[in-house]
């Protein structure tokens, strides 16, 4: 187990070197809730070792079905890198199918199988005074200096080299690199891919695609999702459980967003997509301004009238009830057709569309703010490490002023999951369990600001015995407040207390 | 090939000139042997037939590692080309392979006039009509191929 190692040795490097920052960054192993027994297993790689980890499965497969290493990586991406569905597959069915399939000749039978039906004859080169003429640049070269795949298109090395370095470099194309013939779906291999080509930049850029392909189809590896990081979380089954990286980034294994208990993933994608996309446009527009009734031309009011003239088809219409306004009389309008039934709809409608972006601003403020909030607390871990210090100026040990440290790593694990409680109560359909719920969420919102307020205030000697007991009790209060809220949802999901509303 | 036209090029542009192919003329610019003057004939028992359709080709400087640049220059109404002459094939695109020549990418666009393919639409409108009411969008194209792309 790797990543225990790997996390002993960050805490030490934590207790002996506290100057640097990033040790200061919420320590969040992948057992921080406490509430899980059994811990999620996963190892942290570094890119050599996903590699490592690559050849391994090819010599694991290449010793049960004995077929070329290169041939073994094609076949395995083809099975999204899934060894036992391979080796099942293979042995219970036909394995020149499943080459074909893979776009793969089989190295039994080295015949072209998959080489479209029709044309190309076996004039993959012409002979021409005893040499060979490359299809692509038309050269007479001498058969050495030929080259192809077991289908049996040859070109020179020239334009092989130059062919795989513009799908490389130009395409970024790694994995599925064709044959260069015309409707010949072979792929080229990994030997005969860095046998080609001379360029190590290229050659580089090849190995990085293949690797990311292999990640990427691979269900049991996931990138880190900080930028540059280039480390790959494995885990030994899917699971949304939360995995910390090397880098320190805490995220989901399953969806690979920030960690976000208590909402599931596809919810959370939901509310992501949600506050993407430009529902919410459309719903300020019909909550704040309504459609001219004749032209349906879009219009804000901006003044106090409730004569309206359309701008575009000059109708006038009343703005309360969206009739013509001539029967509004000259004196003060008189709206009975403020009950009538086309106009009624219009304006439930309308205060529907209303509830609805009320609704969704009032939680995405709390969960945008928690956001800018838990982003804000970094710049509190830079303020509390010169509390720290100046607190072990006057008299306190290095282990007395760690509790200010370890409140701020709770604050952060407070704000993420009040976030993220905003997104599952979004969806939440009301019901008991959905009051427990708020009122839990409530609860550690309070805590959570109160902790958040000890921490900005000033230090002194004076009140410092007195702090550091109000900073260590609130703490405690926000993660078992905390705790109890994330067991609750929890204990929802598994009995299936919680309902959602389908039609937001 | 440095500086000067890839032997390639050379050698395809006099093929074209030596044996053209029946139905396509294919001229080199005098200012630019990258350049191509295309004329294609309408198939014949296509809505096209007696038409006869001007194309630009242009061969980029990594060609034939990447697809020449074809575009109609005769209005033409087809679900695979739209307003701006461009062309909807796939060998001009993702399948393209340095293996083809200038020849059988024109004797594909003309296969393309013979056979619309309204499913893989670049043109909806045009494509819509061929799928609900064909009779009508093939003679559309005969009308269209009488106005544009009959000289005379």
């Amino acid at each position: 187990m790797e990543i225990d190692d790997d996390l002993l040795a960050n805490s030490d490097a934590g207790t002996e070197d506290d100057d640097e920052f990033v040790e200061l960054a919420p320590e969040q192993t992948s057992a921080m809730d406490g509430m899980d027994p059994e811990e999620f297993p996963y190892d942290v790689l570094a890119l050599e070792q996903v590699v490592t980890l690559m050849v391994d499965i090819i010599k694991e497969v290449r010793n049960v079905v004995e077929i070329p290493a290169t041939t073994t990586r094609i076949l395995l991406n083809h099975f999204k890198w899934d060894k036992e569905k391979l080796i099942e597959t293979y042995y219970e069915s036909d394995p020149d199918r499943i080459f074909a399939d893979a776009h793969l000749i089989s190295p039994s039978r080295k015949v072209a199988i998959a080489c479209s039906k029709r044309e190309i004859k076996p004039r993959y080169s012409v002979k021409e005074n005893g040499e060979y003429v490359c299809e692509i640049c038309y050269a007479s070269v001498p058969e050495q200096l030929m080259s192809g795949l077991e289908c049996g298109h040859r070109f020179c090395i020239s334009c092989w080299t130059h062919y795989l370095t513009t799908k490389i470099m130009d395409e970024g194309m790694g994995q599925t690199i064709s044959c260069a013939a015309h409707n010949c779906d072979i792929l080229v291999d990994d030997e005969t891919v860095m046998k080609l080509l001379s360029d190590s930049h290229v050659k580089l850029k090849y190995q990085h695609l293949i690797t990311n392909s292999f990640v990427e189809c691979n269900r049991l590896l996931r990138w880190c999702p900080t930028p540059d990081c280039g480390h790959v979380i494995k885990g030994q089954y899917v699971s949304d459980k939360p995995v910390t990286c090397r880098c320190g980034h805490t995220f989901c294994f399953a969806c690979g967003q920030n960690w976000h208990d208590p909402v599931k993933c596809s919810i959370l994608r939901k509310w992501i997509k949600k506050c993407d996309d430009d529902s919410e446009t459309s719903n300020w527009i019909a909550a704040n301004t309504k459609e001219c009734p004749k032209c349906r031309s879009i219009i804000e009011k901006d003044g106090g009238c409730n004569h309206m003239v359309c701008k575009k088809c000059r109708f006038d219409f009343c703005w309360v009830c969206l009739g013509p306004w001539e029967p509004h009389g000259s004196s003060w309008y008189n709206c009975n057709r403020y009950d009538e039934d086309e106009a009624k709809r219009a304006r439930s409608a309308q205060e529907k569309s209303r509830a609805a972006l009320q609704r969704y601003l009032f939680y995405c403020n709390r969960y945008m703010n928690h956001m800018q909030s838990l982003k804000l607390e970094n710049k509190l871990y830079a303020s509390v490490r010169d509390k720290m210090e100046e607190m072990q100026k006057h008299n306190m040990s290095w282990i007395e002023v760690q509790f200010l440290k370890k409140a701020v790593d709770v604050l952060c694990q407070c704000r993420q999951t009040l976030m993220h409680t905003y997104v599952f109560a979004f969806y939440l359909r009301k019901n008991n369990q959905s009051i427990i719920f708020e009122t839990n969420q409530r609860d550690l919102e309070q805590a959570t600001e109160q902790l958040s307020e000890y921490l900005e205030r000033e230090i002194t000697q004076e009140v410092l015995r007195d702090i550091k007991q109000k900073v260590q009790d609130k703490s405690r209060y926000c993660e078992s407040r905390r705790n109890v809220l994330l067991k609750h949802v929890h204990e929802g999901y598994e009995n299936e207390l919680w309902e959602y509303l389908d039609n937001i | 090939m440095a500086g000067g036209l890839p032997r390639r090029i050379i050698k395809e542009t006099q093929r074209l000139m030596a044996e053209p192919v029946p139905g396509i003329k294919a001229v080199p610019d005098e200012g630019n042997a990258r350049y191509f003057h295309v004329i294609v004939e309408g198939p014949a028992e296509s809505p096209f037939e007696g038409g006869t359709f001007k194309l630009e080709l242009f061969l980029p400087e990594e060609y034939p590692m990447s697809a020449p640049k074809v575009r109609f220059m005769t209005k033409i109404y087809h679900p695979n080309i739209d307003k701006l002459g461009r062309i909807c094939l796939d060998i001009l695109k993702d399948k393209w392979s340095p293996a083809l020549q200038i020849r059988t990418v024109l004797l594909s666009i003309q296969a393309l006039l013979s056979a619309p393919n309204p499913d893989d639409p670049l043109e909806n409108d045009v494509a819509e009509q061929w799928k609900v009411n064909e009779a009508q969008a093939i003679a559309t194209a005969k009308q269209w191929t009488k106005m544009y792309a009959t000289r005379g």
